[in-house]
């Protein structure tokens, strides 16, 4: 077992480059699903059927299908769409895409459980539309979409574990290629679980932190 | 992508669909075993199902397959990995759907509870007729929901070998250079799938609705 150990510190850098890639695409993956899942309930909100449909087939077919099949759908036949992708940036696309769609459902719930009537109060004192939203809306969505969206963005950096089948060097295909390599799969998947189960009950913390901070602005409906 | 090669598919759709199944009613009965666990009294019981919760939450299903498939053999279990899939997946979602029996539970009013007390129930009567049903019954939704997360998460499987839909688009794909058609009708058929429980969970819906106390 220490042996074991032992190997596996000389392993260090690979390992410390895993979790470097693994962090990195996960915060970069959920800046962008926040991007995209914003844009996608605004415009499923305020644009219209001719910008809703199109979009809720969309958000349907991702919502629908495994995430493997679409990392798989993206890196494998993009090519034949033109769309040559690196690992990286193909797990990127897919994650970002898969954890948007997944938010833009939550962020349009929260837009539409924002009560009428402070839309209704802030239109009567004279705000225009940008000003309500930004004001009123966004504010009152983001306490309530805070509980899920945290869920969401924790499973993204869960997530981030498959793309280690499109061969991308985060965490856990560094662990595995570590594996193969000295045979200590046992020790070194057990060390694995241990670091992700770690970092995704960090993030819970902080997100229920946020949520007992935040549950001051929580208005009685 | 000829007929023959689509017909493959499906069948493999079929193992998906077995796999997914299995899983969903393995991970239901020790979903209530945990959620039992949780919400019983001694403590040491409760922390226990609390880090089983938390732990098959917290890792990547694809990093405890690889670590069943692992482990086990090496404790000196030799399965197939059809075995160590199923046994990874039930695992898993019985965590999430423990925590979502847990909040049923939880949300059975307590004046039911103790009306069930005043006309003589025992312990074991006041779960069966009164607890259970209505903490089942609004979890529907919530388990059904987590039924489309497993079906989706049967995919991971296709990493340790199993021969399921995913492994047999990526086979396919493999032999005639041509993978875009083929994982699309992957898709397709996952997408299926998915619209099939989300059907059969409404009609679980009306069969079994809340009525309001």
């Amino acid at each position: 077992m220490t042996g074991d150990l032992a190997i596996l510190g000389h392993y260090l850098p690979q390992l410390i480059g895993g979790v470097v890639t693994t962090i990195g695409l996960w915060v970069a993956a959920a800046i962008l699903s926040i991007v995209i899942g914003m844009a996608i309930a605004l415009a499923r909100s305020f644009g219209g059927p001719v910008v809703n449909l199109p979009l809720a087939l969309c958000v349907q077919l991702i919502r629908g299908t495994p995430f493997l099949v679409q990392v798989f759908l993206l890196y494998f036949g993009g090519p034949a769409l033109g769309l040559s992708l690196d690992p990286i940036p193909a797990g990127l696309i897919a994650l970002a895409l898969f954890g948007g769609c997944y938010l833009s459902e939550v962020f349009r719930a929260g837009i539409r459980a924002v009560p009428p009537g402070h839309v209704e109060a802030a239109a009567c004192v004279g705000m225009t539309r940008l000003q309500t939203f930004r004001r009123i809306v966004l504010p009152e969505m983001f306490v309530m979409v805070l509980p899920p969206s945290v869920n969401i963005i924790i499973g993204l950096l869960k997530d981030t574990a498959i793309l280690s089948v499109i061969s991308v060097p985060e965490l856990t295909g560094a662990v595995q290629q570590i594996g193969s390599e000295t045979f200590a799969f046992v020790l070194s998947l057990g060390l694995l679980s241990l670091s992700y189960w770690a970092l995704v009950e960090l993030c819970a913390h902080a997100g229920r932190a946020a949520e007992r901070r935040l549950s001051t602005f929580r208005f009685v409906s | 992508m000829d007929g023959k090669l689509f017909l493959l598919m499906v069948k493999a759709a079929g193992v998906t669909a077995v796999c997914s199944v299995l899983a969903i009613a393995i991970g239901i009965a020790i979903g209530i075993v945990v959620c039992g666990a949780t919400l019983a009294r001694p403590k040491p019981l409760q922390i226990a199902a609390r880090l089983y919760v938390s732990f098959f939450r917290g890792v990547p299903l694809l990093v405890q397959l690889l670590l069943f498939y692992n482990l086990l053999p090496a404790v000196g279990l030799n399965i197939s990995s059809f075995f160590a899939a199923e046994l990874a997946l039930s695992l898993c979602t019985s965590a999430y759907q423990a925590e979502t029996l847990r909040g049923g539970f939880l949300s059975v009013s307590t004046g039911l509870k103790e009306a069930a007390d005043m006309v003589g129930m025992t312990l074991w009567q006041r779960f069966r007729r009164v607890e259970a049903p209505i903490a089942l019954r609004l979890t529907i939704p919530a388990i059904v929901n987590e039924a489309i997360s497993i079906l989706h998460a049967s995919a991971l499987v296709s990493v340790i070998g199993v021969v399921e839909l995913t492994k047999t688009a990526g086979e396919i794909a493999a032999s005639n250079y041509d993978p875009l058609p083929v994982y699309a009708c992957a898709g397709l058929l996952y997408l299926i799938m998915t619209y099939v429980i989300q059907l059969l969970g409404l009609a679980a819906e009306r069969r079994f609705p809340v009525r309001s106390a």
